[in-house]
């Protein structure tokens, strides 16, 4: 069975480490901060500016002057501090953000990533997000791993515009878990009940299967 | 020294044609709401509008652009405007997509009295097409030159009648940076109090960078993406 999304987020806050500075993107990222272990002890970065982001307010607590990247409606938690856009964008670009999760409309064997643009039908821009993988040690990204044609995102070459180069550490995507090595996507972990061979079949770039590849757990 | 004006159609008066202009805000967080409004009333036209969304299609710059009265957005994110994606496609509006950290880095250039900056974001994509790179420590980085804009005008939470400024919570965002990057700037504020009411251990932008204040009349906060906990 493939991830539901909810399901790829609780996957990728596996990966969260207590003392985390993190910055989560729109969509599937955002729903990490649904999964982080009790007792782990994470910071969350929204880069319109604030560190210590909290959950969605009570229903009446909205406030209009406090809201998250994705112009949500958010609160905050004790420790919590407020900046402006480039002091947000400058503790990203000197490495101070310990992990950024994001979504892609395609990932290259080589770690390239495309989520800003599709020539003549999708002009919404990039907002953080060049300056997110230009910067940050540690990238994940949260996808599906097949386009709703059924196309492959993981491929050799992206041929959507680039967000960035070489920057994409480890994706989660619905069936698969793969880190981005020098000679391609190495699979570590598959869906429950998702055999070898189906990932084979949907990862058009180049798979590195070594092994048994176990199940993952959650 | 009277930098405060009366209203915000005095605040915008000389303001012509042509103009190059940053609005601050994220989205329509913290945005001059007093000011977007008396520009639409007064209807100048081909402006250049620096700012990192360009609002929804009734409210905030979303506003300008349906009368037109745009002709180039420099922006990170556009989405959530169907007039906006309307005009860009018919090529009516020219717009300039930059990463938002380098928006955010060029007002600040500016503020500092930097002519440019360098930054990794965009290296290896189609931002980086006809742009200066240079190589530090073995990673590559674009060059970036600090904006010039004729007017900054931004939207404070409180101000003082020197100009001091503070912001509140996220709807700080762009609009510390643009403050300091006019070459006029224009500040709105909620609330406007004598000069020596607030407190100077927490002034965002001192009044040196503003060159008109005054309180706007009326704050509708429009809220974009309303999301709320279910109680429990």
């Amino acid at each position: 069975m493939a991830l539901t999304k909810e399901q790829i987020a609780q996957r990728i806050a596996k990966e969260l480490r207590d003392g985390y500075y993190v910055n989560l993107g729109i969509g599937i990222p955002t729903l990490v901060a649904n999964y982080i272990p009790d007792g782990m002890n994470v910071v969350l970065q929204s880069e319109n500016g604030l560190l210590g982001m909290g959950p969605f307010p009570y229903e009446g607590e909205e406030d209009p002057d406090l809201i998250n990247a994705g112009k949500q409606t958010i609160t905050t938690v004790p420790g919590s501090a407020f900046f402006d856009s480039a002091m947000s964008f400058g503790m990203i670009r000197a490495g101070k953000v310990d992990l950024t999760v994001l979504g892609a409309m395609e990932v290259s064997e080589e770690g390239d990533i495309a989520n800003w643009k599709i020539p003549g039908k999708m002009v919404k821009g990039m907002g953080g997000a060049m300056d997110l993988v230009a910067s940050a040690k540690n990238i994940i990204v949260a996808m599906m791993h097949s386009n709703p044609k059924g196309e492959s995102k993981l491929l050799p070459k992206c041929t959507l515009p680039l967000t960035g180069v070489k920057c994409v550490k480890k994706i989660v995507s619905d069936i698969a878990v793969l880190d981005v090595t020098p000679e391609g996507f190495k699979l570590l972990e598959r869906a429950p009940g998702v055999s070898v061979d189906e990932i084979r079949l949907k990862t058009a770039g180049k798979l590195i299967i070594e092994g048994e590849i176990p199940e993952m757990t959650f | 020294m009277n930098k405060v004006i009366s209203s915000a159609e005095e605040a915008i008066k000389d303001i012509q044609d042509n103009a190059v202009l940053m609005l601050g805000g994220f989205g329509l967080c913290g945005i001059p709401e007093n000011c977007i409004a008396a520009l639409v009333k007064n209807g100048i036209k081909n402006l250049t509008c620096i700012s990192n969304n360009a609002g929804v299609d009734d409210f905030g710059i979303g506003l300008m652009l349906k009368q037109k009265q745009v002709r180039k957005m420099i922006s990170s994110y556009v989405g959530e405007n169907a007039e906006f994606e309307r005009q860009l496609l018919s090529g009516e509006l020219e717009v300039e997509l930059i990463p938002q950290g380098t928006l955010a880095t060029r007002c600040l250039a500016a503020g500092y009295g930097m002519p440019a900056i360098f930054t990794p974001a965009g290296v290896g994509t189609e931002v980086a097409s006809g742009k200066e790179t240079r190589e530090f420590n073995g990673k590559e980085y674009l060059m970036e030159y600090a904006f010039e804009a004729d007017f900054a005008i931004v939207k404070a939470w409180k101000g003082d009648t020197d100009g001091n400024l503070v912001y509140k919570e996220t709807a700080r965002n762009f609009n510390p940076l643009m403050a300091m990057a006019g070459k006029i700037t224009i500040a709105e504020v909620e609330e406007l109090v004598p000069a020596g009411k607030l407190d100077p251990n927490n002034i965002h932008t001192p009044g040196i960078y503003v060159h008109r204040i005054f309180q706007g009349l009326s704050y509708e906060k429009r809220i974009e993406q309303l999301t709320i906990r279910k109680n429990v």
